[in-house]
């Protein structure tokens, strides 16, 4: 393996092998969206349409990423482990996307318990909706990793990462639901796409910025 | 860093707005005729489009100096790419209110969620204030001035992306009644439009600098301080 | 309300913001002037002292 391909696969080893010691955010996050849809069931109104219940959906998970972001830079803050990984790694965008990988994995095993309960509580959810959920969840990990890092420097730490990172989910939330609900599915999930494309790329050629001075 | 040679030009710049917004007034008011659908109410287009064109140029100026400040390192990109998204956001602001007015004033509600530049510009406002949190929650210095570059980019970014977005989440929102083709600009509408618009743009350059001058000013006396208390 | 007092809203919330400005930069002025008055009298003070 090439350097940058080995430094990434070693850190996304690292936080994958901490979580399943620790084993405190992963359960969080399952917990955190089953009760989240139940709450929703009871929100939604008798006669609301089927199709009120994807936008939930897409709140559910946004959210539930939220909660594992706010975890995800953590160990490096507590242990002051961001300084010596900056001047191990010779490219710092390798650091933005070992994390990212492994956030990744961690909402998409909690979209595995999420989803099938969301089609048994709600609606039924076709190849279209679930290509949209990991499309969506390639954009959120990407931006959300890089947020995630300047929130953890800032004075207000939890309090400022949903502030920034909703306004930026939005176009992924827009992307998710469409592909659930509308007939041209397709449209939706180009859009993902486009939104992954531009942002993934902008986060790993800003992400140095971030983690240096 | 001399800023004084630059600085003496503000005062003509401020004019040059004044005038160009002035004279814009006189043409909305007494040159420009009125439309037939809509009426009177119509004018507000006049200021309202212009004002958010200058909100994205801000919003891009602002872009454009963080990216000097990520390449080039110098101090004073940070605080003019500051200045840039604090003006757009200012006009932002301005946008949505106009925007709202003229809509209730058009369609009778205060907002309507198929507009879709007032709803982009909804988004842009709700993630331009972040930044503002983002810059007083970090300790000043290089840090914050990289954080605030790179979401200064991560902006103008979205821009396009949630334009897109919009577009397409009037698939599955309600399409309701409440359209408005743009005006079928006669001659004399389309030279008011693009006067306000230089009115408007060279208003927002105007109040940029002039903060920027306000805000050197409180950098030097705070070195000055520091330099007679020691 | 009619079409013209919407255009007069629109138009007086611009004027108003514009004018917000001015109360800024004066306020800035004022204290600005103080703080430079300040650092006067501390210079004053060194080169007399």
């Amino acid at each position: 393996m090439s350097g940058y391909a080995a430094d990434v696969a070693a850190l996304a080893r690292k936080d994958l092998k901490l979580e399943l010691r620790a084993r405190d955010t992963l359960p969080a996050m399952l917990l955190f969206v089953l009760s989240t849809l139940v709450v929703f069931h009871f929100a939604l109104p008798e006669g609301s349409g089927d199709e009120a219940a994807y936008g939930l959906l897409w709140v559910a998970i946004v959210f539930t990423a939220l909660l594992g972001l706010a975890r995800a830079w953590v160990p490096e803050r507590e242990h002051g482990v961001l300084d010596g990984l900056v001047l191990a790694t010779s490219d710092r965008s390798a650091i933005w996307l070992g994390k990212a990988i492994a956030t990744f994995a961690f909402l998409a095993a909690a979209e595995l318990v999420a989803l099938p309960a969301f089609a048994l509580f709600f609606q039924p959810l076709d190849a279209a909706a679930i290509a949209g959920v990991a499309l969506a969840n390639v954009g959120i990990c990407a931006v959300g990793t890089l947020l995630a890092a300047m929130a953890a420097a800032s004075r207000t730490r939890e309090l400022i990462l949903p502030l920034l990172f909703l306004p930026l989910t939005i176009p992924l939330v827009v992307g998710g639901v469409g592909s659930s609900i509308s007939a041209e599915a397709g449209d939706y999930l180009l859009f993902l796409a486009l939104y992954d494309g531009v942002f993934a790329v902008l986060s790993w050629a800003t992400f140095e910025y971030v983690v240096v001075e | 860093m001399s800023t004084s040679s630059s600085n003496s030009r503000v005062p003509a710049i401020a004019a040059v707005a004044a005038g160009l917004v002035g004279l814009s007034l006189v043409l909305i008011f007494f040159v420009a005729p009125e439309d037939a659908d809509q009426g009177i109410s119509q004018k507000i287009f006049y200021f309202h489009v212009p004002i958010a064109l200058t909100a994205y140029a801000c919003f891009g100026w602002g872009a454009l100096k963080a990216l000097l400040y990520l390449w080039r390192r110098e101090e004073r990109y940070d605080l003019e790419s500051y200045v840039g998204i604090h003006q757009g956001t200012i006009f932002g602001a301005l946008t949505l209110v106009t925007g709202s007015i003229w809509a209730r004033a058009s369609w009778g509600v205060w907002w309507a969620w198929d507009s879709n530049q007032l709803v982009l510009f909804l988004v842009l406002f709700l993630f331009y204030s972040a930044y503002f949190m983002l810059r007083f929650s970090v300790e000043e210095g290089p840090r914050r001035a990289n954080f605030c570059a790179v979401y200064a980019l991560f902006g103008v970014a979205l821009i396009p992306v949630s334009f897109l977005a919009i577009r397409l989440a009037e698939d599955f929102i309600h399409p309701t009644v409440f359209t408005r083709d743009g005006p079928q600009m006669s001659g004399t509408m389309f030279f008011t439009f693009c006067v306000a618009w230089a009115g408007m743009t060279a208003l927002a350059y105007a109040l940029y600098r002039v903060e920027l001058v306000g805000k050197r000013l409180d950098a030097n006396l705070r070195d000055l301080r520091e330099a007679l208390t020691t | 309300m009619s079409g013209g007092d919407y255009l007069a809203a629109a138009y007086t919330v611009v004027l108003v913001t514009i004018l917000l400005y001015v109360v800024i930069i004066a306020a800035k002025l004022t204290r600005l002037e103080r703080q430079t008055a300040e650092l006067a009298e501390l210079a004053r003070r060194r080169t007399d002292g």
